[in-house]
């Protein structure tokens, strides 16, 4: 048995902070007898990039499976790619990308595994085209309690498959994935920078023409009022032509200048992120001017990426990210109520995003449907801070959405079963798979997830 | 196992150890062909398979078992029919029980010695006297600081590196005749398995660090490298406190 570190973890929010023994093996026969001997209950853990306590299990055991970041193999006729779960998206993108593949989904940091990744279906500014990653993912072999490994795919073992596709790491650890990748020819965007006055402009917007565009996402002030209230930037790209680019940019083209990282080397006082801050940063950013832009793919996917450690500006109490999606029919009215719920709450939130998401993916506990999505960072200011979540998630489930679990961090046992209405048949495939619930989380527990035959 | 295929490639012996898998990156990084034994084939399989996608490199697994000395000199012939040779060794596998574990247990005492000292030095002895045939190649073994103190918390291991280096230094000389060079290395503490969840580590280094550093130290046939650099320097200070006060510290 290998040995374990008693460390105190917390998501990428900072909130909550857990203590936990964690392992961190190197070979999968480690992997194997920890799952098997466990004494404590077990979660795999990636780089730790979800926000709440999706990767935190409070008195248990954690499985950090970053040692796992091999490449297994990739066909160049089809582009997929076959790795193991604890390579990262930062790795992918630095041996990959030179060779012309791209990530098919990326969220908004490179920092996550494909572990994670796939463990969170993620989706990125591509949802409303291309979907989740659960799209491009062929199969994946996954160690469940008992030991034994599965090749799950759409035609094997497909409720294991539908199972941990967004099943947040609770049906065992993925060893390895196949997932295609997206062929590229440079690594630029083509950006086209909007300005919407206020929210129904930016729907209006939306609506009109994103079927144009590859990528899309608006940054929304969420601070704005009356005929201002959701005033944003959208943000839409396609990856760049050749012609749109300048003669250096051709000599480099998988190769943009590096550009110097910035950190934030302690947690900032709480006080940082304030009403007045917010309001300030939202201000410039609006005044950007509109137009079109080229942008390097790290400045258009991982902006945030080039600040080490930038959670540790809202301080040590951490802050939660809320994220909601709602229908397309009840967006507009679900968006203006929880703005105004925001605004009236003055909490500040930092880069707020809104976008449009395409059709579900088909994990059972998968996040996308059709619909918008709304983003935002919330600094914990304690116990109002939860109230004014909970407000939040009445809003979001009166008008039929759901709460994204990889950023969840405060969501209610009930609310999560009226917004997750496929959890039971999801508990079933759990009781197969694992019917001592080995892998269990603080958010599992939270949810009250669990084996349920 | 063919041996033409062999000529110029690097043995990786350990290779599934956190900083074997290291070592072969930062080899294949080098357009070097590896030859990974480990005694886990399907572990290794994947890190060859990794060399390759990543790095273009020609990687291939043999089977290995540090502990079945008997089989050592076949093992190590293997590599050297047909006139053809091996570039070098590259020796990363160790073993570290808990002090006291090793203090109240022979057997765990006795499996740190003969993993980081007995296997070791009866394997390099086939290794050496075939690079001496042939009047080329580098053995390059991982040792520790460890072995430069006997420190009451972990003496057992210490003594078994100590004696390592001690062989190593004179296999150095031996076949410095035939031009054949060996490295010792000497790592503080390292990020992998053997020290995860230890207390009391600073100073923690990465094992591609310390890869990258073995690689150089090859390249520029360095006798004995601390790595990281400052390891050199901590070790010249408590190697320089008399006896006197090392018997009262709680090292």
């Amino acid at each position: 048995m290998i040995r374990a570190k008693k460390m105190r973890l917390a998501g990428w929010g900072n909130s909550p902070c857990q203590a936990a023994d964690v392992f961190r093996p190197e070979k999968i026969a480690e992997v194997r007898s920890l799952t098997t001997n466990a004494q404590k209950t077990l979660i795999p853990r990636g780089l730790g990039r979800s926000y709440g306590d999706a990767a935190l299990n409070e008195n248990g055991s954690v499985l950090l499976e970053t040692q796992f970041d091999r490449l297994l193999a990739i066909d160049p006729s089809t582009g997929v790619l076959e790795c193991e779960g604890g390579v990262s998206f930062e790795d992918l993108l630095q041996v990959l990308l030179p060779r012309g593949y791209f990530p098919p989904v990326t969220p908004g940091t490179k920092f996550v595994t494909v572990g994670g990744a796939i463990a969170a279906d993620v989706h990125g500014k591509n949802h409303h085209r291309d979907g989740s990653i659960a799209n491009f993912v062929e199969q994946f072999e996954l160690l469940i309690a008992d030991g034994t490994v599965l090749t799950c795919s759409r035609t094997e073992n497909t409720d294991a498959f539908w199972a941990t596709l967004g099943g947040m790491g609770l049906t065992g650890v993925i060893l390895s994935a196949r997932i295609k990748m997206r062929k590229v020819a440079s690594a630029y965007l083509s950006v086209d920078y909007q300005k919407a006055p206020n929210l129904d402009a930016a729907l209006e917007l939306f609506a009109r023409n994103d079927k144009d565009y590859e990528y899309s996402v608006a940054w929304i002030d969420c601070l704005a009022r009356h005929g201002a209230m959701g005033r944003s930037v959208l943000m839409r790209a396609n990856h760049a032509k050749m012609e749109e680019m300048s003669e250096t940019q051709h000599d480099n083209l998988f190769a943009p200048p590096k550009k110097k990282k910035r950190a934030v080397p302690f947690f900032l006082p709480g006080f940082a992120v304030s009403p007045l801050s917010v309001r300030l940063f939202n201000h410039f950013y609006y005044k950007q001017p509109p137009g079109w832009r080229l942008a390097d793919y790290d400045s258009f996917f991982y902006p945030l990426d080039a600040i080490s450690n930038w959670n540790r500006g809202y301080g040590r109490r951490g802050f939660f990210q809320y994220q909601a999606v709602f229908p397309l029919e009840t967006a507009r009215a679900c968006l203006l109520e929880l703005l105004e719920k925001l605004t009236s709450a003055r909490s500040a939130s930092f880069l707020a995003v809104l976008k449009t998401m395409g059709p579900a993916s088909g994990g059972m506990l998968s996040f996308p449907m059709p619909g918008q999505t709304l983003a935002l960072d919330i600094p914990n200011r304690g116990t109002q801070t939860v109230d004014l979540l909970r407000q939040l998630d009445a809003i979001v489930l009166r008008h039929g959405g759901r709460v994204y679990l990889a950023k969840d961090a405060c969501m209610t046992a009930e609310s999560f079963r009226a917004m997750y209405p496929r959890a039971s048949e999801f508990e079933k495939v759990k009781a197969s798979l694992d019917p001592q619930n080995r892998f269990s989380s603080s958010l599992s527990r939270r949810l009250g997830i669990g084996a349920r035959a | 196992m063919s041996a033409k295929g062999d000529a110029g490639s690097v043995l990786i012996l350990g290779a599934t150890s956190g900083i074997g898998k290291a070592v072969a990156r930062r080899w294949a990084m080098d357009k070097a062909d590896l030859i990974l034994a480990a005694r886990d084939t399907a572990e290794a399989e994947r890190t060859a398979a990794d060399l390759r996608v990543r790095y273009g490199a020609k990687a291939r697994v043999v089977e290995f078992d540090a502990l079945k000395f008997k089989s050592f000199e076949q093992f190590a012939n293997g590599y050297f029919t047909d006139g053809c040779q091996l570039a070098g060794v590259v020796l990363c596998y160790g073993f570290m029980a808990d002090q006291i574990e090793a203090q109240k247990n022979p057997e765990a005492a006795r499996k740190t010695i003969d993993t980081n000292f007995t296997s070791p030095m009866l394997l390099m002895e086939q290794f050496a006297a075939q690079f001496e045939k042939i009047r080329s190649g580098f053995i390059c073994a991982v040792s520790s600081v460890a072995g430069d103190r006997g420190r009451q918390s972990n003496y057992i291991y210490g003594s078994s590196k100590a004696a390592l280096d001690t062989y190593l230094e004179g296999l150095r000389v031996r076949l410095f005749k035939s031009d054949v060079h060996v490295v010792t290395v000497k790592p503080g503490f390292v990020d992998t398995a053997m020290t995860w969840g230890l207390p009391g580590l600073f100073l923690v280094a990465k094992p591609e660090k310390v890869a990258d550093d073995m690689w150089k130290a090859v390249r520029h046939r360095r006798n004995k490298i601390y790595t990281p650099w400052f390891w050199r320097y901590i070790m010249l200070i408590i190697r320089s406190i008399p006896q006197v006060i090392f018997k009262r510290m709680k090292l």
